[in-house]
């Protein structure tokens, strides 16, 4: 039994009792005393009533905190999870295209690298011939055509290779950009988390302090976000409107402000 | 001339200093949030500051702001290299002094030419 219970019980003792030492002064005809004793029921009547509607207003309390936290717990399920998964997606197609554009450039570098070394390969052997007089004159002629058109060659081809590689390098940038967006499902996980939790601790029988802490908590975090604080990498489509879409548009933005 | 380039990811920086490296600048420095980057500054001998924005600890707006509040680094160029893209976080970097802003993903050719326009400007100035 908990201690309101036990109150009530004292409450209906305490009037019993009192009723009857009003039949007792009034079959005594002690009128001034059962004056007296009729304000001391209406006293204890008035204090029950106060009890009562002092038991409403901590239930409508309740139900409103709840009610925010429900508030809470549909915006995650009905917005923020739906676009987790979609930034989870984009993770996907990130690290996919990443892999693609290395793999690509490396289908065609290998080629290139396999025939530079062939080539320098022969002429080396060539030229070794040449150096041990076992060339002939129009040998040389030809070994000095193959020369001339491989240098140029040589030149042309380590320039594609080293584009090949600088792109393998670039396309590691897929690790930042979806590591922040992974970071921010992160959050949201964790964010989940809290909202169960608090939701099991309400159900459980929080007292009001505690309630009013977590409310108190909530507030802060709502301010923080009203700041401009960093985001990541823009992901859904709800969020195109204030963002720019490239390089260019950043330039336009800025040259408008005097840059 | 040295750079600090600013990057909670590693791959970034290793990008980023590639890229300068292709470009000819060999003489860079690495640190992984305004918080470690800001002392290194304050140590004196970088000419040219390259940060992304979102880290944890200290952001790069913060930085940025820092960089222009002390009187020994006030005048030191500055380019961002974010995923940041919102119309109001560029015109919050504008206004805190920023020198140049390229959002990922970008490419060399858009850091050469970011670079070259900086220290165009800097070197008129």
């Amino acid at each position: 039994m908990d201690s309101q219970n036990l109150a009530e019980v004292r409450a209906d003792d305490e009037t019993l009792a009192r009723a009857r030492d009003l039949v007792v002064a009034l079959e005594a005809g002690k009128e001034e005393e059962a004056r007296l004793i009729l304000d001391d029921l209406a006293r204890l009547r008035e204090g029950q009533l106060f009890q009562e509607l002092g038991k409403l207003t901590r239930e409508l309390h309740e139900t409103l905190k709840n009610f925010h936290l429900d508030a809470r717990l549909s915006d995650l399920a009905e917005q923020e999870i739906p676009d987790a998964k979609e930034r989870l997606n984009h993770v996907i197609d990130m690290t996919e295209q990443a892999a693609h554009r290395t793999l690509n450039a490396v289908e065609e570098a290998l080629p290139l690298a396999e025939g530079l070394e062939e080539e320098s390969g022969a002429i080396r052997a060539e030229w070794e011939r040449f150096r041990r007089k076992e060339m002939s004159a129009d040998q040389f002629r030809a070994f000095s055509r193959r020369l001339d058109q491989f240098l140029p060659r040589v030149e042309e081809e380590v320039r594609q290779l080293h584009r090949h590689i600088s792109d393998v390098l670039m396309a590691q940038d897929f690790q930042d950009l979806t590591g922040q967006i992974i970071r921010r499902v992160i959050t949201l996980v964790q964010d989940v988390e809290q909202s169960l939790v608090d939701l099991i601790r309400l159900s459980g029988g929080r007292s009001p302090q505690e309630q009013e802490k977590g409310a108190g908590e909530g507030e802060e975090k709502e301010k923080e976000k009203r700041n401009i604080v960093a985001e990541g990498p823009q992901v859904l489509a709800s969020e195109a409107e204030n963002t720019v879409s490239g390089q260019d548009e950043v330039d336009d933005l800025l040259s408008s402000l005097g840059f | 001339m040295k750079i600090l380039i600013v990057d909670d990811f590693s791959t970034m920086r290793r990008i980023i200093k590639n890229l300068l490296r292709d470009l000819g600048f060999t003489n860079t420095s690495e640190a992984d949030d305004g918080k470690t980057a800001l002392p290194m500054l304050q140590g004196g001998g970088f000419d040219f500051l390259i940060t992304d924005w979102n880290m944890p600890g200290m952001t790069g707006i913060d930085l940025l702001r820092a960089v222009r509040a002390d009187s020994n680094l006030a005048g030191l160029p500055v380019l961002m290299v974010t995923a940041e893209s919102k119309r109001d976080q560029i015109v919050e970097a504008a206004q805190a002094g920023v020198n140049g802003y390229i959002v990922k993903p970008f490419t060399a050719q858009t850091l050469k030419e970011k670079i070259d326009k900086i220290f165009e400007r800097v070197n008129a100035a």
